[in-house]
């Protein structure tokens, strides 16, 4: 009798839970999206931010925020699933592929904050790049790089054994099995996870702030030479996202609408965070879909 | 199946274009500036066209008011681009004396950290900022002696009641250390006394919602951070002298600073148009007072690095 | 790697159609295309694998050289600097470097946030497991993904505009201080103790569990008796990790606890962390002065830090295995 009723508590502890992580969640998105939705509007996402002015938007540090994204993608993906397919396919089993994991181990468990210092050092004063998207990019690329690897690894290692085996018992090459079989094979599983890095990215700040810097030239929407000072499109230029930006207005900032600015950039925020993770999930699954359909 | 051969492809290119073209670019936009230096050079000697870009960075006090700037400068030289940074005041002294700003924006005096070469930075004054401790109203107090307000902020005293307010318990709300706000209010506020550990927040806006929702904190702000409409926090006068701007002005409240824009030897070229720009009358005028800002023409005393005040 | 110089060697005729459908090259040329296509792909591949290491080298060696500065060039005691609470940097007569209140910050909201968030994360693992094993898994790994994917500032932004305010509220205190940066940091550290628990309860064998149950034990006894022991090593893993990502967390604490460099004496006190010092003051400081110095070392020790809690992790996991 009292080990059923120790059982029923600690049941419903438990069940008590999972209630809580339901209920942190529900009460996350709901603040967040309840109370900046209001300030989303077609003026807030195409208005210049002001830094003194009441009423900024913030087309700018979205903007920043993609472009940053995609920037850092495409240092990204190759060399993750590079790495990936390396260790899943090509490591001999030596003490080069073990330091080569360890690596990677450390490189997922630093905090954001220490690869932002490190960014700073060597390519904000190092290299003199300073605050730009350049500098941001690759100390988020090394921030993002042993997700994509370990992403690739597992979605690798997903594929069944035999149809690697089949694949070389035709005689076709480790290279040509790989490309032509393993990857696609992989694909559903490495996209889901690139896809979800993405919004980790995107929604990356303490990395970003002593290399992408806290401000945004005035971006000229006309103008999309690469190598203009304004253009959307330099790479040399410092630029603030969106993240940094809630940081910044409540941190460093003197606007007096700083509760408006930085709800309704959070609401923003979380709500592309959301579609990168329903496209992940939904994407995967249509991949999956239609290659084991056909 | 094709699909994948041009991914792999794309790949590759991507990883060769990113090599090379970091190496280039590296190489390209360090002979720019060498040669925007050159252009820069020659533009100031003309000083018809001004054109280039340069980079000004540092204090994030000074920054809203040099993006202000910024606008109307756009206008009377379209050819030239000013791209502002924040960063804070030690990044602007730093980054100026290296030279990866053409301006370095700071609060303090170069003088003031040993590590800057400050023979070798031009310092333009471009603004003044007075400030004041600020109070939360439930102390009780809207002036205190310069000796009370030093044993409030070093933690001698810890409740109101000992000068001469209500029996509540004092909260020091500190800037970070090393920030221009914190140094002026310690040198000219505190007579250089070390104040007792308190919260430290960077944001004006932050330290005033504290101030205003805390009984019996006490913070430092900005003038222009005081508004009548707002009875919870209170500007304190200092040894009976009320923190306004006209006493600021004739030099009876003490607690001011400059802001400062360094250039690496004299200014030329875009810099110079900029901070020319930044003292001339479009900018002392309207647009440094609704900042709450006070000209430095305006002032009637003046101090140099040391702190040492003469009379104008 | 025998199966790689299978993959170059010539092959029987008979076999050469199904190659060709599967590599489209044209025969005269295949051998050649095949070889540099081999050479190309592996050539990408260890260069992937080349700049991993890169990355990870040069990030610690710089990062370990600028933060030993403070100690060679500027003549602090590293002793004096980590059990010493005298941190007043910018002093511009006397400036000490005693950072043990910050290092303590760090140490306490890592674990009052695993105290926080072990409980709840290993109790939804358990749930989703033990529990409601058919739906449990569907309905919370979205839960866990969607906690995972909110940004720290926004965790910070919650907690600056609604836990804050409701402490002062509360209490005679200001708000700002540790129990909010526990509240913040646990709330964000849920997800990744949960799903690494998750699967490590996952991957307890079936047998055990049914050998328990079979012997009369209730759904608690098989928990507490078989699974959690079972899964201890496993368990840790997940906490060791949840408390790696507290101990880095910086803008979502920095905005909420005070940043005062003082040890606080309760919850309700401000207090700071290495990243809030670190990001609070970085801008403010000269590059090559102490104060700036020692603030990478600050930075040292945060990483330090990381490499520990790596090696607790590497320490688990083989114990995991030996058992």
């Amino acid at each position: 009798m009292r080990i059923q009723t120790v059982n029923r508590i600690a049941t419903s502890i438990i069940i008590l839970c999972a209630g809580i992580m339901v209920t942190i969640m529900l009460t996350i998105l709901g603040y967040v999206l309840f109370k900046g939705i209001r300030f989303v509007d077609w003026h807030f996402i195409t208005t210049v931010a002001s830094t003194f002015n009441v009423g900024g938007g913030i087309k700018d540090q979205l903007w920043n925020s993609f472009y940053l994204l995609v920037i850092t993608m495409v240092f990204t993906i190759p060399l993750g699933v590079a790495g990936g397919v390396y260790l899943a396919e090509y490591a001999p089993d030596n003490r080069i592929t073990a330091f080569i994991r360890s690596c990677v181990e450390i490189l997922a468990s630093l905090p954001s904050i220490v690869v932002g210092l490190f960014g700073m050092l060597v390519f904000v004063n190092t290299f003199h790049w300073g605050y730009s998207i350049l500098s941001g990019a690759i100390a988020l690329t090394i921030f993002n790089l042993p997700v994509i690897v370990r992403v690739t690894e597992d979605a690798l290692r997903a594929v069944p054994q035999e149809i690697k085996e089949a694949s070389m018992g035709l005689g076709v090459g480790q290279w040509y099995t790989m490309k032509k079989v393993l990857l696609p094979a992989a694909f559903p599983g490495i996209l889901t996870g690139i896809i979800l890095s993405a919004g980790r990215v995107f929604g990356e700040s303490a990395a970003l702030l002593f290399t992408a810097g806290l401000t945004s030239p005035d971006l000229d929407f006309t103008h999309w030479s690469p190598f203009s000072e304004n253009s959307p499109l330099n790479i040399f230029r410092s630029a603030e996202t969106l993240s940094v930006h809630i940081w910044a207005v409540n941190s460093v900032g003197i606007i007096k609408d700083k509760v408006a600015v930085a709800s309704g950039s959070a609401a923003l925020l979380v709500i592309i965070i959301l579609l990168f993770n329903l496209a992940a999930r939904g994407l995967g699954a249509l991949i999956q879909k239609r290659m084991t359909g056909k | 199946m094709k699909k994948w051969l041009a991914f792999t492809a794309m790949a590759i290119l991507l990883i060769f274009s990113a090599a090379c073209g970091n190496s280039n670019e590296k190489t390209s936009s360090s002979s720019n500036s060498g040669s925007e230096n050159t252009k820069a050079a020659k533009s100031a000697s003309s000083s018809e066209d001004v054109s280039g870009q340069i980079i000004v960075g540092g204090s994030t006090a000074l920054q809203p008011l040099a993006e202000a700037a910024n606008e109307g400068f756009k206008q009377k030289y379209p050819d030239a681009q000013v791209q502002i940074q924040g960063g804070g005041s030690g990044t602007g002294l730093s980054s100026v004396a290296s030279g990866s700003f053409n301006i370095g924006m700071s609060d303090i005096f170069a003088e003031s950290s040993a590590d800057i070469p400050a023979d070798q930075l031009v310092d333009y004054k471009v603004a003044v900022v007075a400030m004041t401790a600020a109070v939360n109203k439930d102390a009780g107090v809207t002036n205190l002696s310069k000796e009370d307000l030093i044993k409030v902020f070093t933690g001698k005293v810890t409740n109101w009641k000992d000068v001469g307010g209500n029996d509540v318990k004092i909260t020091l709300v500190n800037r970070p250390d090393g920030s221009g706000t914190r140094a002026t209010f310690d040198q000219f506020a505190l007579d250089g006394a070390t104040p007792a550990k308190g919260i430290e927040q960077d944001a004006s806006g932050t330290v005033k919602d504290i101030v205003s929702k805390t009984k019996g904190a006490i913070g430092y702000l900005a003038l222009s951070y005081f508004d009548d409409s707002d009875k919870s926090v209170v500007p304190l006068s200092i040894d009976g002298v009320e923190a306004t701007v006209e006493n600021v002005e004739s030099g009876k409240f003490p607690v001011w600073a400059y802001e400062h824009m360094y250039t690496k030897g004299e200014a030329d070229g875009v810099a110079k148009a900029f901070i020319d720009y930044m003292l001339s009358d479009d900018v002392q005028g309207s647009i440094l007072e609704s900042q709450g800002y006070i000209p430095v023409k305006e002032m009637q005393v003046e101090r140099d690095a040391s702190g040492k005040e003469t009379q104008k | 790697m025998t199966l790689n110089k299978e993959g170059m060697t010539p092959l029987p005729i008979e076999q050469s159609s199904t190659r060709e459908r599967l590599i489209k090259k044209s025969p005269s040329v295949k051998g050649f295309f095949k070889r540099e296509s081999e050479l190309r792909g592996k050539w990408l591949i260890y260069c992937g694998a080349l700049i991993i290491i890169i990355a990870t080298v040069s990030l610690t060696l710089f990062l370990v050289w600028q933060g030993l500065r403070v100690f060679l060039f500027d003549g602090v005691n590293p002793i004096h600097f980590l059990f010493r609470s005298d941190w007043n940097p910018g002093d511009a007569k006397h400036p000490t470097y005693g950072a043990f209140p910050i290092i303590f910050g760090s140490f306490a909201v890592t674990a009052l946030a695993a105290i926080v968030a072990t409980p709840i994360s290993i109790g939804t693992a358990l749930f989703m497991t033990e529990i409601a094993k058919k739906w449990g898994d569907k309905a919370l790994r979205p839960v866990i993904e969607i906690l995972v994917g909110i940004p720290s500032v926004v965790y910070g932004l919650i907690g600056l505009t609604l836990i804050v305010p409701f402490i002062a509220n509360h209490s005679d205190s200001i708000g700002y201080g540790l129990l909010p940066g526990m509240i913040v940091v646990g709330m964000m550290i849920l997800p990744t103790i949960t799903s690494i628990a998750a699967d490590a309860l996952h991957s307890i064998p079936n047998e055990l569990k049914n050998a328990s149950y079979a012997l009369g034990a209730t759904r608690w006894q098989t928990i507490a008796k078989v699974i959690l022991p079972a899964a201890l090593p496993s368990l840790l893993t997940a906490v060791v990790l949840g408390m790696a990502r507290a101990f880095g967390e910086a803008l979502a604490v920095q905005m909420v606890i005070g940043n005062v460099t003082t040890i606080p004496h309760s919850l309700l006190e401000p207090a700071s962390t290495l990243t809030t010092i670190i990001t609070l003051h970085m801008g403010n400081t000269t590059t090559g002065s102490p104060f700036n110095h020692a603030l990478w070392a600050l930075g040292l020790v945060l990483l330090t830090m990381s490499y520990i809690f790596i090696l607790i992790i590497r320490y688990l996991s083989r114990r995991r295995t030996l058992s």
